[in-house]
């Protein structure tokens, strides 16, 4: 059990960062190859059509450099990453039916408890397989599939065919292409027209052996008038060698849907974390983007918002929080292109202790996309000397009879705000954490309780885990 | 009873001298005035007693029972039992009146306190000033107006319940109204055993607020102390009148 131990380096991680034994069930060898890919597949004993989805993007994934803008992803070795780990040999329904070191994991971190109190279903990535799902009994009798991508793929083809790879095409850009080869576990969730699931749907990814590439793919499509919020949740066992998790996310939001997507990134810092969301909005379709990312070595994540469909809505909502070592490029986008459409896209994000945290924003309107509002901001606030923030926003308006805004502002902790909170009794770091805190309630007040209590507390654990 | 002295205190801000050889002494339960005309220090010693960072004592000392307190930051300061009411409060966006308050109150008590009955005693508070419930769910000090801003010092005040709390113009942007209720909950904290440390630039808060000393501050340093009817002979002389006669 030595390795169960938690490391902790400069952060105090163990509330999240801890290990458990390696106790899959198997695992391809390191780096990436038609071979690998053909592995992966075979193992899924997938049809064919998905193989060669899947070879397909792998010369995509083979052809592109590497991003020349955002962090540095020099050090990220692909040779050294293992593609695909099976944590147990099938998917549990039930907490109990898991492997010890697995149904720790989850308890740890509280997933068995919030599904009791609070949630609609939950699904448990561990490594590259779901291994725990499950959906609440009166909504599957209405409907409603949330399961995990792959289940989803051999259980409903056609919906799975229709829709797969269409937002997000394989080719987008090489992480992208990446998940596209190699792609293991993630959600499928499929809302019928009219039902509305009152509360959250939640997947909680979680990374724990060494040198490990997650590549889940979630796909969600809500039916007309339907409504939903799925959370997710992500942490991995904290080590010296990098891990990479490099999702695919991809949202079809029929006319008058709903659909609510929470992210809370708290993956220990030496994941790179390297995602595509991306939502497409039809008629009247809302589509909104709550996105903290807290955790990872480096970021780079951008959710979008196709607006396809006349009175589409977007709102993405996002924070980083980077400390020591860190570099979160993250922001969002917004595409108009129907009339009336709207997108809001607000941004706060803190850096310290040497962190970098960096906002790109992108509005494009397209001709004929009248009468369409959208409104960005962004905040930043730089805790130290060391730490940077920077913020590149691009608006593309090809549309006169449009309304589009723009603010930012970077800010400082001001002396006189620290002692005025320091002359009621806090201690400095107190006085900071309390700054921070306020500064990201805007985010925090839009996420269901449990979540917000629990946003607050890794906050505090960033200001006052990390001294010096 | 807790005592908070000063002797003769030199301090500067930004290289200049403000301060000059201030000697007071305040006790727990005792109402003090400390008067004195625009620039003669007033706000300086009210920063250099709560320790704000840029303020730099040159010479004498702050005792508070005895002990040094120079060096002290802000918030050990507090843990001592001094309070600041500032006169220009300082926003905090996204953190509630409440949050903060429960939070300062629970540190000033070392953790020991129980929401229930925390909750139970800010009504009383709020009650007393005169002040709605729904003031606490706002961000602390956001888009308040002056007199709201002076108000929930007063509250602030009233919760943390320090031993000696220093009130920066408290009177100052108060309307007569909001002027009366302030001071009704200063007279009531000062009963309580809170020593009062009023800084004002007006007599006008005086016809509320009785207190049992009152010190003229002039070019740093302390001119004249008196009791109460040095306040009333400041109203018919004015400043220089006292100095000069």
């Amino acid at each position: 059990m030595a390795n169960a131990q938690p490391l902790v380096s400069e952060k105090d991680y163990s509330r999240y960062g801890f290990r458990e034994p390696d106790e899959s069930v198997y695992r391809t060898k390191k780096g990436l190859s038609r071979e690998i890919v053909e592995e992966i597949s075979k193992i899924k004993n997938e049809p064919k059509w998905m193989l060669d989805f899947r070879l397909k993007a792998l010369e995509f994934f083979q052809k592109r450099p590497l991003p020349t803008w955002g962090p540095d992803l020099s050090s990220l070795n692909f040779d050294e990453i293992v593609y695909y780990i099976k944590p147990t040999e099938k998917q549990a329904k039930s907490w109990e039916d898991l492997p010890e070191g697995i149904r720790r994991t989850f308890e740890k971190l509280g997933i068995p408890e919030a599904e009791r109190k609070f949630l609609a279903g939950v699904g448990s990535q561990y490594d590259s397989e779901v291994v725990y799902h499950k959906l609440k009994e009166d909504l599957e009798k209405q409907g409603v599939i949330f399961t995990d991508m792959d289940t989803g793929m051999r259980e409903y083809p056609e919906i799975v065919k229709k829709y797969f790879g269409t937002i997000i095409p394989p080719n987008d850009n090489k992480f992208a292409a990446l998940n596209s080869c190699v792609w293991s576990g993630g959600s499928f969730v499929y809302i019928p027209e009219g039902v509305e699931v009152k509360t959250p749907l939640q997947a909680y990814f979680r990374i724990n052996s060494e040198n490990m590439g997650q590549f889940e793919r979630t796909l969600i499509i809500a039916e007309p008038n339907s409504k939903c919020h799925y959370i997710e949740g992500c942490t991995a066992a904290t080590y010296q060698a990098d891990a990479l998790h490099a999702a695919v996310v991809e949202i079809v939001a029929l006319p008058g849907s709903h659909v609510r997507y929470t992210t809370l990134q708290n993956w220990s810092t030496n994941v790179y974390n390297l995602v595509t969301k991306r939502a497409r909005a039809y008629e009247n379709a809302f589509v909104e983007w709550l996105d903290a990312n807290i955790g990872s070595k480096a970021t780079m994540k951008y959710p979008s918002i196709y607006l396809v469909g006349r009175g589409s809505r977007a709102e993405i909502l996002s924070i980083a929080f980077a400390g020591k070592g860190q570099n979160l490029d993250a922001g969002a986008k917004a595409i108009h292109m129907a009339p009336d459409t709207s997108s809001k896209i607000v941004n706060k994000s803190v850096s310290k202790d040497g962190g970098r945290t960096n906002f790109r924003g992108f509005v494009k309107i397209f001709p004929g996309a009248i009468n369409s509002k959208s409104h960005t901001r962004c905040d930043a606030l730089i805790l130290d000397e060391k730490s940077n923030s920077g913020t590149i926003p691009q608006l593309d308006i090809d549309e006169n009879r449009v309304n589009v805004g723009h603010e930012a502002t970077v800010g400082k902790v001001g002396e006189d705000q620290l002692f005025y909170l320091m002359s009621r009794g806090l201690s400095e770091d107190e006085a900071v954490a309390m700054i921070v805190n306020g500064f990201f309630e805007t985010f925090v007040k839009e996420l269901p309780l449990e979540y917000a209590v629990e946003f607050n507390r890794l906050i505090q654990l960033e200001m006052t885990g990390a001294v010096g | 009873m807790t005592e908070l002295e000063i002797r003769n205190l030199h301090a500067s801000v930004n290289g200049k001298k403000i301060l000059k050889g201030v000697n007071l002494k305040i006790r727990q339960g005792e109402l003090h005035a400390l008067m004195g005309p625009n620039g003669s220090g007033k706000s300086t010693l009210s920063y250099v007693l709560m320790g704000h960072p840029k303020y730099v004592v040159e010479q004498g000392e702050i005792l508070v029972d005895g002990e040094n307190i120079i060096g002290l930051t802000a918030d050990k300061r507090a843990k001592l039992g001094l309070f600041l009411g500032f006169q220009y409060p300082v926003e905090v966006p996204g953190v509630t009146l409440k949050n903060f308050l429960w939070r300062t109150y629970k540190t000033l008590n070392n953790g020991n306190s129980s929401f229930v009955d925390f909750n139970e005693m800010l009504s009383e508070k709020l009650e007393v000033l005169k002040m709605d419930k729904s003031f606490i769910t706002r961000y602390l000090n956001e888009g308040f107006s002056g007199g709201e801003k002076k108000r929930a010092e007063v509250l602030q005040l009233s919760v943390l319940k320090p031993k000696i709390a220093i009130m920066d113009e408290t009177d100052s942007g108060l309307d007569v109204d909001s002027l009366k209720i302030v001071s009704s909950g200063i007279n009531k904290l000062a009963r309580e055993g809170i020593g009062i440390f009023l800084i004002t630039h007006y007599q006008r808060i005086l016809n509320y607020v009785k207190p049992e000393f009152v010190h003229i501050l002039i070019d740093g340093k302390v001119v004249k102390s008196g009791d109460y009817r040095l306040a009333k002979e400041i109203e018919e002389k004015g400043y220089e009148g006292i100095v000069n006669g």
